[in-house]
């Protein structure tokens, strides 16, 4: 393989971690969007890169999902929701900026810790890119229980579920990756549609058990 | 009727059954075609006991599966003849809304497809594709009655599940890597059969770091403690014929899911053994479940919280692994199943005829209720694991196979089970016996899907049937 398509490949899975740590702090619900939207974009580059390294015509199905539905569609979606719902504009944080960053980055280490020597017979492009995807994927966890509003954790899924598309391409031949990445954009088509049509406001943002558990007075 | 005809049976009905359903406007008929589409089922489903279909790239029959789409296809049907009724009832109260019952009747046959495709699946992505599926229908069932409470709780439903099944995928993946380089690129390395007897010789660390994720991922939506915060909310805010279905099979599905992938771990030497793994969080699930049982105060979550308990039982006999504590396992899961859905039924019913889900709100049951009162004090009773009831048998062999192979890890065991005995006599006591309470409606319950699951585990706690042993010990032996 040459060294360029290597490189190029490395560029934008890097590239994808760096804007899941962008995604981290943002403080308001419109930046994050337009973030997200920057980071479904890098996911369409990096999956039709493969396409094209690995000679796989069915991945440019899957980057061109990634490029309409999840970096145009639904940014402007959840633009619209937030705008229609009155939703609240500022991101509530649970744990500060700093720490969340600093946390993201132990996040990153790790993955590289973990993928690296498991990999070690995998061929480089797979091992690299594996590392980055379980990166972006952690990433996107972090963000999911560091953010208070429902609207910022559901950015979270997604970026979580980029990491994911991101480690399917990378898997040399794998099969039922399209297949996949239409069953998530179900999912996320869902819970955009979920959010708007449960109205979750910010009174059912929280993922906290006992909150529920308060109102059903099963706690004291 | 062959092997092949019968699998699309099981797989198709559903499927069309739905697409049908979403456009039948009227009730009674569309209740009627639900359980018509599920007798259907079922029968495609016992055709496959006898004829086995060819393994083909994406779907497979063997012993294992099929245990749990018989289980699954059956309690399916009997909770469409409960269903039936208990809709009746939502309708009259008006609760639902026929739009939103044309919707539910919908999503309860793709709930059947998602989870019979699951099973018989022979490819670990369509597995996980149908397992999303059968996450999705069953969130939008849980926020059906749209109260802020049923909304919160499909939300957290949603998001839990949703990040179960997308570490899960990833796990999905790494298998696959794992595979390829044994097996080479495409199907082969997704599916099942190829995947079985080739484990020994993919690279012992990725599988490891693939079962952890898997474990995590399918593990949620198993219930096991400590990733089972959705569980309680989502039975006791949804409908209860839901209710019956999550815990009687939707949690034996995923767990299906994670046996598949620990028998991949046993047939590679290098690879760490997955047993106890499952023992450490079966434990868990169990004494966790039990202590959370005193203090619920909703009967439906008191039985979901049940339900936890009683899947760490099953997740621990199956990471004791070997014939005897696989094949507890296997039928503790068949019991469990049967009597918790025939509770569910019950509960259903009661809080029906009570208005409400209140635990200290229902009282005396025996006496303003007989019929349902005594369904309730059997099912405890069954559940609590009291002879002569199946579930007596199938804890009796696990506590005693653990006795034979690991003393130790049967103390926590017993203690788990003593405390959750205890939890469920209690609150029987209040809500059966006692001066009755509150508003008592009539009530119009169809008793026979109870009377049907009890009869079948009474008959199985005082004499199995040898063919129905001999059938078990051999899938017990298949699940290593």
């Amino acid at each position: 393989m040459p060294s360029l398509y290597f490189d190029i490949a490395h560029l934008l899975a890097g590239g994808m971690v760096l804007v899941s740590f962008m995604l981290l702090y943002q403080d308001r619900v419109f930046g994050l969007f337009n973030v997200f939207a920057l980071h479904a974009a890098v996911l369409a580059l990096c999956v039709a890169w493969q396409a094209f390294v690995q000679d796989a015509p069915h991945l440019y199905v899957t980057a061109l999902i990634a490029l309409v539905f999840k970096a145009i569609i639904v940014p402007v979606a959840l633009h619209r929701v937030v705008l229609r719902l009155g939703i609240g504009r500022v991101i509530e944080t649970a744990v500060g900026i700093g720490p969340t960053m600093l946390l993201g980055v132990a996040l990153v280490a790790l993955s590289i810790q973990v993928m690296l020597p498991v990999t070690a017979h995998a061929d480089v492009l797979t091992r690299e890119d594996l590392a980055f995807a379980l990166s972006v994927v952690l990433l996107g966890l972090l963000m999911m229980v560091t953010r208070r509003n429902a609207v910022s954790q559901v950015i979270g899924f997604m970026s979580l579920e980029n990491g994911l598309i991101l480690a399917a391409a990378g898997a040399k031949g794998m099969p039922l990756v399209v297949e996949i990445s239409v069953a998530f954009s179900v999912l996320i088509a869902l819970i955009v549609i979920g959010i708007f049509l449960f109205r979750i406001r910010e009174r059912f943002d929280t993922v906290d058990v006992h909150a529920l558990d308060r109102a059903r007075g099963e706690q004291s | 009727m062959s092997g092949d005809t019968a699998v699309l049976l099981v797989l198709l009905v559903p499927a069309v059954a739905a697409a049908i359903l979403a456009l039948v406007p009227e009730h009674r008929l569309s209740t009627r075609l639900n359980v018509a589409a599920c007798v259907l089922t079922f029968a495609g489903a016992l055709v496959l006991l006898e004829q086995r279909p060819t393994p083909g790239p994406f779907l497979l029959i063997d012993d294992v599966n099929v245990v749990f789409v018989v289980l699954t296809t059956f309690v399916a049907l009997s909770a469409s003849v409960f269903s039936a009724s208990y809709i009746d009832h939502e309708l009259a109260i008006g609760r639902l809304t026929p739009t939103y019952l044309r919707f539910y009747h919908a999503m309860y046959q793709l709930l059947m497809f998602g989870m019979n495709l699951a099973l018989v699946a022979n490819n670990i992505g369509l597995m996980w594709v149908a397992i999303e599926i059968a996450t999705l229908t069953t969130v939008l069932m849980v926020g059906i009655y749209r109260t802020p409470a049923a909304l919160e709780a499909a939300w957290k439903y949603f998001i839990l599940g949703s990040v179960g099944i997308a570490l899960a995928l990833f796990g999905t993946i790494l298998v696959y890597l794992a595979a390829r380089p044994v097996v080479g690129e495409g199907l082969d390395a997704m599916s099942w059969t190829v995947l079985a007897t080739a484990s020994a010789r993919f690279d012992p660390a990725l599988l490891n770091l693939a079962f952890v994720f898997l474990l995590i991922g399918y593990g949620t939506k198993v219930g096991l403690a400590p990733l089972h915060a959705w569980l309680p909310d989502a039975h006791a805010e949804g409908p209860t014929p839901i209710s019956a279905v999550l815990s009687g099979l939707l949690l034996n599905v995923a767990l299906y899911a994670v046996l598949r992938f620990k028998l991949l771990l046993a047939g590679n030497p290098g690879a760490v053994a997955a047993g106890p793994l499952l023992i450490t969080m079966g434990l868990s699930s169990l004494i966790f479940a039990s202590f959370m049982l005193y203090r619920r105060r909703d009967i439906k979550r008191f039985f979901a919280y049940s339900s936890i308990e009683h899947m760490g039982i099953i997740a621990f006999a199956f990471g004791m692994g070997g014939p005897v504590a696989n094949f507890a396992g296997l039928l503790h899961m068949t019991m469990h199943s049967l009597t918790k859905s025939a509770i569910f039924f019950a509960v259903g019913h009661i809080a029906q005829v009570k208005g409400t889900q209140k635990i200290a709100e229902i009282r005396g049951l025996t006496a303003s209720h007989p019929l349902l009162g005594w369904s309730l004090v059997i099912g405890v009773v069954a559940i609590a694991g009291m002879p002569p009831f199946g579930i007596f048998l199938s804890e009796f062999l696990v506590v005693s196979s653990t006795f034979a192979r690991q003393p130790v890890l049967a103390v926590p065991l017993v203690f788990g089970l003593l405390i959750g005995f205890g939890a469920l006599m209690l609150r029987l006591h209040g809500v059966a016996f006692g001066q009755p309470t509150g508003p008592a409606h009539p009530d119009k319950a169809s008793y026979l899907p109870i009377l049907v699951h009890f009869t079948l585990v009474l008959i199985a706690g005082i004499w199995l049937p040898a063919p129905l042993v001999q059938w078990f010990q051999a899938v017990a032996r298949g699940l290593g």
